[in-house]
């Protein structure tokens, strides 16, 4: 498929909500794929739900997006037929899940980044857009109160699960400076009131979660912030091979209904 | 998880009640890898009172609420939950069931069923 580089508004507003759409979508996906793999089954559950929720956020801000765009695309659409080019996600959710401490990590890193951004668009000037960012946030409030509460009973548990969530910690971190990484798209639409400027998001994020790893005995890394590029469709390895195994029923199947 | 709750273990002499056990996991070896069990109870939207919803595993109480959320609360069943460890509720020993329940059966004047409705009155 093609990607629209048009500049006007409602594109901006649609680039904004496939990435607000991306990012749930393929977190989701990973998530969802420790679905009977969960540590224990009370855990395997409480990852299933929270993949759930995150799809269906997924599914509300790509249906907006698809309505913005006004050509026919749904969020099914948006989800199943663009390659990993024209995903707009974070590169740090389409990493593979690696151990449950990669997982969790993961998890309240971006949940608490998700808190406070969704919080924010809450508040947007755009009705649909602050609708739906009000109906996720609720959610997303107890994905990062879950995935807090783990990162404490695995840093500051035994000394296999804090050496596996210090080396977590140690490999994600240089990815989370993708959050707060604003460009056009970001500053126009974020001066009309519609989104909400990221670097105000930073220092929030930064003390709710280096609070936590204190809490956790896990010790945030001094390293430099990785170059990234998941909002300009530019991807690692690892979105590739998600897609594929996300997208071939649908792929194989077209406008198979239930 | 257990939609039964645990089972019980009772003390030899009669009338020391029973402890809750967890059928899943204590058995003849009780496995020490298994995280503790804990009893749910939720409550209905719309007031009434707490009522057993199941058990979950968790290494604390946090965790227990938050898995109890997770397994018994996820479609609008409850507006408040609390989890109780499993081995502190004390239990009633199937031999107790003669001497606790049974005298019920035959004392009909303990059932109010010998009183008229009066008129007026809307009957369920």
């Amino acid at each position: 498929m093609t990607v629209r580089r048009s500049d006007g508004p409602t594109d901006r507003l649609f680039e904004y909500l496939l990435r607000l759409g991306d990012d749930r979508l393929v977190l989701g996906h990973r998530t969802s794929e420790w679905s009977g793999h969960g540590p224990i089954l009370e855990e395997d559950i409480a990852l299933s739900n929270i993949s759930l929720d995150l799809l269906g956020h997924a599914s509300m801000f790509l249906r907006l997006a698809g309505q913005m765009e006004g050509e026919g695309r749904d969020e099914d659409a948006l989800a199943y037929w663009r390659d990993e080019r024209g995903f707009r996600n974070l590169q740090i959710l389409e990493l593979p899940n690696g151990d449950y401490g990669f997982t969790i990590v993961r998890l309240f890193l971006f949940s608490a980044f998700s808190h406070f951004l969704l919080e924010r668009l809450a508040a947007s000037s755009h009705a649909d857009l602050a609708a739906v960012a009000a109906k996720a946030a609720k959610e997303t409030r107890y994905h990062v109160r879950h995935a807090a509460e783990w990162v404490v009973r695995l840093g500051d548990g035994t000394e296999e699960s804090h050496v596996r969530a210090l080396a977590a910690l140690d490999q994600l971190w240089p990815w989370t400076g993708e959050f707060f990484q604003a460009d056009e798209v970001d500053r126009e639409l974020g001066a009309s009131g519609v989104v909400a400027d990221l670097e105000s998001l930073r220092a929030p994020w930064e003390a709710l979660v280096r609070e936590q790893f204190a809490r956790a005995t896990l010790q945030v890394p001094e390293v430099p912030m990785r170059m990234t590029g998941g909002r300009k469709g530019r991807h690692t390895e690892h979105l590739g091979h998600m897609l594929a195994e996300m997208q071939i029923v649908a792929r194989s199947h077209p406008g198979a209904k239930w | 998880m257990g939609a039964g709750g645990g089972s019980r273990t009772c003390a030899e002499a009669p009338g020391q009640g029973c402890r809750l056990r967890d059928r899943r996991t204590d058995g003849p070896t009780d496995r020490q890898d298994q995280w503790p069990l804990w009893e749910v109870f939720t409550q209905p939207p719309g007031g009434g009172p707490h009522e057993h919803a199941g058990s979950v595993h968790a290494p604390d109480a946090e965790i227990a609420l938050q898995n109890a959320r997770d397994v018994y609360a996820r479609r609008g069943e409850a507006v408040s939950i609390w989890v109780v460890p499993s081995e502190s509720i004390t239990a009633s020993a199937p031999s107790d069931a003669g001497p606790f329940f049974d005298p019920g059966n035959d004392k009909p004047y303990r059932h109010p069923q010998f009183y008229k409705t009066p008129r007026g009155v809307k009957v369920f």
